[in-house]
């Protein structure tokens, strides 16, 4: 039940992927809305605060999925066209890597001088350095941060994309097995 | 090469103390021949920004309960000065606005973004006075500010602190000034609040004689 077999996706997983699913976009667009903020909205640090606080999250929660994928039994795919084989497998290594960046650069912008990353109010993930690791650390990092998140949520189109044609066309088992159905 | 000899000749007589008084006066009066007492007037100046003798702070209220402040790092700029008529003066200095602290990472890079000193578009801030009246105590410096690409007069107080020889071999002069901007003059409209819409400039100018 929790775990993965090689015919389908545990409750662990499922967890994992739907959690991220919400997060994920929700982290997008709640930057795209904080960075207008008049500064006498109530939401001008909370907002920041929270969107730090999630992506930390988020960072930590991909890591842990990936752990767990590798720990279960490989869920066989199903029958696609290799194409199709593909171009899934890259855009999940693309998914990964386009959280992991965002995460890198978010946390270069917020430590560029020598703060810590605030956790809700639990932990606080330290600077690398007192002072910045680069010339114009926030400000480049910062448009990586945005370049990155348009371009994970093109990804998310995608695969989004995906799971629909191969649910509505296809009339196959790949967003079923990613809801527990096995 | 007459210093040297003399700074030899002085050492050689350092053992007893009249000759060490001596020995000070021949150095004393050998310094004086070779360099003018007073700067003679008008003087050029390099500001010290590679000794770091010079600041450029502001300072701005927040929500108007305390003091933000924050200073540009990186700046430059020379300027003349009469200590004989001041009016002969002038300034000139550069600021890379990119260089702005405010010692808040997100804050400084909200502050070097469009909604304020739009640092990728217009990198550089600029002084240039056109007029400089008043006295040493009392300095009034007439000039045009060139800030998120717009230029405008401003009028700089300012006040001499000291002038005079270094222990280097160079010659120095400092001076202290203020100034009051209206951010919105300057394009940088973003609600700070009713309290928050004048920054005040300090400028802490120490300048090595060319």
């Amino acid at each position: 039940m929790f775990t993965n077999s090689t015919q389908g996706y545990g409750l662990i997983s499922v967890l994992f992927h739907w959690l991220l699913a919400l997060l994920i976009p929700g982290l997008f667009a709640l930057g795209v809305w904080m960075v207008e903020l008049d500064y006498y909205s109530e939401w001008y640090h909370r907002a920041p605060a929270i969107h730090k606080a999630v992506g930390v999250s988020v960072v930590g929660l991909m890591i842990l999925r990936w752990i767990w994928l590798r720990l279960n039994p490989r869920v066989l795919p199903l029958m696609h066209a290799d194409w199709e084989h593909l171009a899934a497998k890259t855009v999940h290594a693309l998914l990964y890597l386009g959280v992991l960046l965002l995460g890198t650069s978010g946390y270069l912008i917020a430590t560029a001088e020598g703060q810590g990353v605030k956790v809700f109010d639990v932990f606080e993930v330290p600077p690398l350095s007192a002072e910045a690791l680069f010339e114009r650390q926030a400000d480049l990092a910062g448009e990586i941060h945005v370049y990155v998140a348009y371009g994970l949520m093109a990804l998310v189109v995608l695969h989004v994309a995906g799971a629909l044609k191969h649910h509505f066309i296809d009339r196959d088992a790949t967003l079923r097995r990613m809801l527990g159905k096995r | 090469m007459a210093i040297n000899t003399m700074k030899r000749v002085a050492a050689k007589q350092a053992g007893t103390r009249s000759n060490k008084k001596v020995a000070a006066a021949l150095l004393a009066s050998a310094l004086l021949a070779l360099s003018p007492m007073v700067a003679a007037a008008p003087v050029n100046y390099t500001i010290d920004t590679q000794g770091m003798h010079a600041s450029i702070n502001f300072k701005i209220q927040h929500l108007g309960y305390s003091w933000l402040t924050g200073r540009f790092e990186k700046f430059g700029g020379s300027y003349v000065y009469d200590a004989d008529n001041v009016a002969n003066s002038k300034v000139e200095v550069e600021i890379d606005t990119a260089s702005i602290n405010s010692n808040h990472a997100e804050r400084d890079k909200h502050l070097r973004s469009a909604d304020f000193l739009n640092v990728q578009k217009y990198p550089q801030a600029r002084f240039e006075s056109r007029k400089v009246s008043g006295s040493d105590s009392e300095m009034v410096i007439d000039g045009q500010l060139t800030l998120n690409g717009v230029t405008r007069d401003v009028t700089i107080t300012a006040h001499k602190i000291g002038e005079g020889k270094d222990p280097w071999g160079g010659y120095r002069s400092g001076f202290s000034g203020a100034t009051e901007l209206t951010l919105a003059d300057y394009g940088i409209t973003y609600n700070l609040g009713p309290a928050s819409t004048k920054v005040w400039l300090e400028l802490n100018i120490e300048g090595v004689r060319k």
